[in-house]
């Protein structure tokens, strides 16, 4: 009789934990779901907002003082160039960093020194680059508020993601390919450079999409270094007509950018030009979804693909 | 053969070309040392650049001044400097968005390292990280015209910009930084001490937060101190939806500047290059990076001594 009760109150006991099991689990559904939800209702409401504007004449217009008059090309076109900046800078030093760190860092204090002080670049927000970016390059160096002076800021900016990327992807390559390698007589570099390098592309890729992305948004590091003004020309075109055909000029031109342009219009009281910045929103959350979505691809592919 | 090899000019040329190779390999390596020196670098000039024009900035205001006093406007006739009013700004628009983001970021973690099908994990990772990648300045837009208009149905009385639309969004917008690291720190601990768990008869919720959540503590705690350092770094959802007026409040129903929004405020007018206002938005950017090296210091101690090594 008692060896009954017993079961009976161990049944209850499991039943309870069960429960509790189940609760957890539609919490945590929930809260997957306000998350999503969430996302959802932002895209729909640029969506509604933003799509009657979204005509070619939007991507080939200036801004303007009329909102139906008002585009994006002066903003695009920032975008491209201080991006191009950006990645013509982070790319090379974060991957050089990341290369040094795995693989020729000796283990000592100054090398940990390094490694810490990644970490914590990370996490310095973002708006201090600009004010780093405002002193040293605006001023300091006198770039003024040109496209060199932003991209070099989104460069440092995204300098830990390329940074962390690099590291990961080469360690994961097997150490018997180095071995391999060193046993045929090459030097380090060679192994770097035929082998590691080769084998982590995808996964530097990744990380540098990533960093793109992150750069293409920010908006605070670049209205630090003063740049939020009405642009309504193009910078100087990198191609003349003149010997030698490449000109550097648009690399000191003032410009604005996607981010800008968008706070630019949500800033104002006129609904007609929060219309502008629904329809500029949009454009830039396809473009960061659009290299996201690409970097988790190509880490999927990766994933599937290679077996050490 | 082996004569050949042995030829004296040839063995010298060998010679010749190792040492070239040396050569380039050492310069290769200098270059690579220099890129790596360069975050070192970068973390310095950031700090001599905020600590130069702080100082300049504190031989007109005292210290005492900048900690104690209750108004910041900087830019009036009636110049006062009191960090205050922003740091209470961003404490309270911080706290709003810590409240929405790390419950539910923990939450979704432990459900997706722990208890989601194969299937919904591969579908729901990736679409976190899309939500982590929407640029700043949309959420601010989001925040000041859907979330405050739908706050507004609820608390009629609230203005249109807020600390709480604001800090709510921001919590939304950290979800994803949070339950990624958490749930990559909750999937390292590895799974004999789950089945262990399982074997003594525990319920799944049990091994979640009894064995795996205290096993992955150090891993939890560098999540949320990352979480925290974003939301008190963040800078475009609180300049467009909180208004960017100073006040000294703790009640997120009204609006209030962050440090971060007054850097922004006073970078889109036009102040020339050394005058006080100027010096003011480096002293503020000083005090904020303070503000999350604390954070990042703590989170460092917090990971060295609850590290777990199996």
């Amino acid at each position: 009789m008692r060896n009954v009760n017993n079961l009976d109150e161990i049944r209850k006991i499991i039943g309870r934990h069960k429960r509790w099991d189940l609760l957890f689990m539609i919490t945590g559904i929930i809260a997957l779901m306000i998350a999503i939800m969430t996302f959802i209702a932002l895209f729909t409401q640029m969506l509604i907002d933003g799509m009657p504007r979204l005509t070619w004449d939007f991507f080939t217009s200036f801004p303007s003082r009329r909102p139906e008059a008002a585009g994006i090309l002066s903003a695009w076109v920032g975008t491209t160039l201080v991006m191009l900046v950006t990645a013509a800078s982070a790319v090379p030093l974060g991957v050089g960093a990341g290369v040094y760190l795995e693989e020729y860092a000796p283990k000592n204090l100054f090398t940990e020194i390094i490694e810490i002080n990644v970490t914590n670049l990370a996490g310095v927000p973002s708006i201090i680059y600009g004010l780093l970016a405002l002193g040293l390059f605006v001023y300091q160096l006198g770039f003024g508020q040109s496209i060199l002076a932003a991209g070099f800021a989104l460069a440092l900016l995204i300098l830990p993601v390329v940074i962390v990327a690099t590291r990961e992807a080469i360690r994961a390559i097997p150490i018997a390919i180095r071995e391999g390698a060193y046993a045929l007589g090459a030097t380090k570099w060679q192994t770097v450079s035929d082998h590691l390098l080769p084998y982590s592309a995808a996964g530097i890729l990744t990380g540098i999409i990533i960093g793109l992305a992150r750069a293409i948004g920010e908006t605070a590091p670049i209205i630090t270094i003063g740049a939020l003004t009405f642009i309504a020309f193009l910078p100087p075109s990198p191609v003349t007509n003149e010997f030698p055909y490449i000109s550097f000029e648009w690399l000191t031109a003032p410009f604005t950018v996607m981010p800008i342009q968008m706070f630019n219009w949500v800033s104002r009281p006129e609904e007609a030009f929060q219309l502008n910045a629904a329809a500029a929103g949009l454009v830039l959350v396809v473009m960061t979804l659009a290299m996201n979505g690409l970097a988790i691809y190509l880490r999927y592919r990766m994933r599937k693909n290679i077996k050490w | 053969m082996s004569k050949e090899l042995h030829k004296k000019k040839n063995y010298v040329g060998r010679l010749g070309y190792s040492y070239r190779r040396n050569l380039h390999e050492r310069f290769i390596e200098s270059i690579l040392f220099l890129s790596a020196l360069l975050s070192v670098v970068i973390m310095l000039a950031i700090i001599v650049m905020l600590v130069k024009e702080s100082v300049i900035f504190f031989q007109h205001v005292s210290i005492w001044e900048f900690l104690t006093d209750t108004q910041w406007t900087p830019l009036f006739d009636d110049a006062h400097y009191g960090i205050l009013p922003l740091v209470a700004g961003t404490v309270v628009s911080s706290m709003v968005a810590l409240i929405v983001a790390l419950p539910l970021g923990t939450i979704i973690a432990i459900y997706l390292s722990e208890f989601a099908p194969f299937a919904v994990r591969e579908v729901a990772k990736p679409f976190l990280e899309l939500l982590g990648g929407v640029p700043t300045v949309v959420y601010g837009y989001f925040a000041l015209l859907f979330v405050t208009p739908l706050l507004q149905m609820i608390f009629p009385e609230l203005p249109g910009f807020s600390l709480l639309s604001a800090g709510l969004v921001m919590g939304i917008m950290i979800i994803p930084y949070v339950s990624s690291m958490t749930e990559d720190a909750m999937r390292a601990v590895p799974m004999h001490l789950r089945e262990g768990s399982y074997a003594m008869g525990a319920t799944r919720f049990q091994t979640a937060i009894r064995v795996v959540a205290p096993a992955a503590f150090s891993g939890i705690a560098a999540a949320y101190i990352l979480g925290i350092s974003r939301a008190v770094g963040e800078t475009m959802v609180v300049a467009i939806a909180a208004g960017m007026q100073p006040n000294l409040t703790w009640n997120p129903m009204e609006p209030a500047a962050t440090i971060t929004a007054y850097i922004v405020q006073v970078s889109l007018g036009d102040l020339p290059h050394g005058s006080i206002g100027y010096q003011t938005i480096f002293a503020a950017g000083l005090t904020l990076l303070l503000m999350t090296l604390v954070f990042n210091i703590i989170g460092h101690l917090l990971r060295k001594r609850y590290r777990e090594i199996y």
